[in-house]
């Protein structure tokens, strides 16, 4: 997927744009796990050489790979997961997150994960799951944040 | 062919008996609930709730202790319980019949204060590969504190337990043979009786794990001859927090007491403690009063349904059904087709992971089990990490099944 990273829009605009997004669903629980799993599958796979025990996501129940990469002062993030309702959440997070710049990452306020009720939409224990995917993902920002310190 | 209602019209209607269960009548998402998930726990009938409110409301006390009203009130309907379940489960005598909080403590239970006191380094304790982890872990700490070997009854593809095995397996220095009477994952009914005949015949005592049975067979501890049985109240109807050991008197005499503390003493010294005599002996502290009260409510409840071969006959038939038409689904892999079953499906779908099966189910107000089941070395064995558990009671209806095997379709037909 190429992005054009001059307009990539802001952590905000696409939190906005995906709540958006999911108010069109209603609340229909049936509805809105299909349309995650189906983000899920457009998620592109991750190579199988990067599917190792490092870069899996320790808490969660399904097996989460995730990998980031500096691109200029951009981080760009890849992930694949076992099954399709976590490549579905781990697909949001890549896209609000994944090519914005490395301070951005950091002081992210996720909001749009507690506006569409997403708690409830997947159940505690993957909300857990979701806490930790976000944590890694800032981790690998406070990495290359001190790498380039 | 198969059709379930004939088996049960006769005795009870399906629809009736639903209406005793409060939770039945519930939405989940906006749908009708289709509990599948039987085999974790069952769902409560309304008197069984009644009897856990009635004694927090009427009667709460400490029970052996007091001798005022509440506390006689109490102690008589607490001491109730025991003496339904030794009928229940046919056992010569109540003081055999110890609470526990549930069947993983009943093994605890045995593994420690039997185990730690009969055990020796070299002797061996014998499972089986369709064993829950409650009924794998104890034994494992027992033998790696008493450097004795565990050893595990191979499980054939259909899921049936290779009794030729177990012959080779058994010899003089097996002490302990302990093995689920169904198991959980795959609803095989074992043939314990003969387990229990090899593991007498060498000398060993047998613990038998009926978490997945009493609510679905007739079990006789004493026709069995089994020297242990253990089970849950909350898979059979009753309130979560209580379990059951069954042990032969003798064997529960010769046994140290497990926890130290109030009820469970005679005459207490700073020199000595003398000990109480069974059930006291094992039940240190206040019990669970509430739910043990409760818990013989449940077990009116089933025995006021009739012949337990008939509910397990309307089950299994529910099981047909369901076993039936998920075969015809393309790519679906039943797990586990033993010659005796409980009414328990489990199967694996290609392409597919089960959590994502699960969730989808869910979201059309369908509860089944996907994961490993606390089995994992089953699992294993099958070269998969978990499976879809569907898992019926006697309040499911063929309706219900064929509503599952349509959503499941559905689920597939979108998917791929
Ligand atoms: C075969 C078997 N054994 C033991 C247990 C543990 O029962 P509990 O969690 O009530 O102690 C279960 C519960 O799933 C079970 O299915």
């Amino acid at each position: 997927m190429e992005v054009n990273k001059d307009i990539k829009a802001s952590i905000k605009d696409i939190q906005d744009e995906i709540i958006e997004e999911f108010s069109f669903l209603g609340d229909d629980r049936e509805s809105t796990i299909f349309y995650i799993m189906e983000l899920g599958q457009k998620l592109p796979p991750l190579e199988e050489k990067h599917k190792t025990e490092d870069n899996i996501i320790k808490g969660c129940q399904s097996k989460v790979w995730l990998t980031a990469g500096l691109e200029g002062e951009r981080i760009n993030y890849k992930a694949d997961s076992n099954t399709e309702i976590t490549k579905g959440l781990i697909s949001l997070l890549i896209r609000v997150l994944s090519d914005q710049k490395i301070d951005s990452i950091l002081n992210a306020d996720l909001y749009f994960i507690e506006k569409i009720g997403m708690g409830q939409i997947i159940g505690s224990q993957r909300s857990n799951g979701l806490v930790a995917m976000i944590k890694q993902m800032k981790l690998y920002a406070l990495a290359y944040k001190s790498k380039l310190n | 062919m198969n059709q379930p209602t004939p088996h049960i019209a006769d005795k009870f209607d399906v629809h009736v008996l639903r209406g005793r269960f409060p939770v039945l009548q519930r939405q989940v998402n906006g749908k009708n609930l289709v509990y599948f998930d039987n085999a974790a726990t069952t769902q409560k009938p309304e008197v069984v709730i009644e009897a856990l409110a009635g004694y927090y409301r009427q009667y709460n006390a400490n029970i052996h202790r007091g001798l005022h009203a509440l506390a006689e009130k109490a102690t008589a309907a607490y001491e109730d319980t025991r003496r339904t379940i030794r009928q229940f489960i046919h056992a010569p005598e109540a003081d055999e019949i110890i609470f526990t909080s549930g069947t993983t403590a009943s093994i605890n239970l045995v593994a420690t204060a039997y185990g730690r006191k009969f055990l020796g380094a070299g002797d061996e304790v014998i499972i089986s590969a369709l064993e829950h982890h409650s009924n794998i872990v104890p034994w494992q700490l027992l033998c790696e504190e008493k450097n004795a070997t565990l050893k595990v009854i191979p499980v054939d593809e259909k899921g049936n337990l290779v009794l030729a095995d177990l012959a080779h397996l058994i010899g003089s220095k097996t002490k302990i043979v302990a093995v689920n009477h169904v198991s959980n994952s795959l609803g095989t009914i074992n043939p314990v009786a003969e387990i229990i005949r090899m593991a007498h015949n060498a000398g060993a005592v047998v613990l038998l794990d009926g978490a997945q049975a009493t609510a679905h067979i007739d079990v006789d501890v004493q026709a069995l001859d089994c020297d242990f049985y253990a089970f849950s109240a909350h898979k059979l109807f009753g309130p979560t927090g209580v379990g059951v050991l069954y042990g032969k008197r003798s064997l529960l005499e010769a046994m140290n007491p497990y926890q130290g503390g109030g009820e469970m003493i005679k005459e207490v010294t700073f020199e000595k403690t003398t000990y109480a005599e069974i059930p006291y002996k094992f039940e240190a502290g206040t019990p669970n009063i509430a739910d043990v009260i409760a818990f013989k409510a449940a077990i009116d409840f089933v025995e006021g349904l009739g012949d337990k071969s008939e509910l397990l006959r309307y089950e299994q038939s529910l099981l047909q059904a369901a076993t039936k038409q998920l075969k015809e689904i393309r790519g679906l892999k039943i797990i586990g087709e033993a010659d005796e079953k409980i009414g328990v499906v489990s199967f694996v779908m290609e392409g597919m992971h089960h959590f994502d099966i699960g969730m989808m189910l869910d979201a059309k107000g369908i509860a089944v089990r996907t994961g490993h089941h606390c089995t994992q070395p089953l699992m294993h064995q099958f070269g998969i990490e978990g499976t879809i558990r569907a898992s019926f009671s006697i309040y499911n209806t063929i309706e219900e099944v064929n509503f599952f095997v349509e959503s499941l379709k559905q689920i597939v037909e979108k998917w791929r």
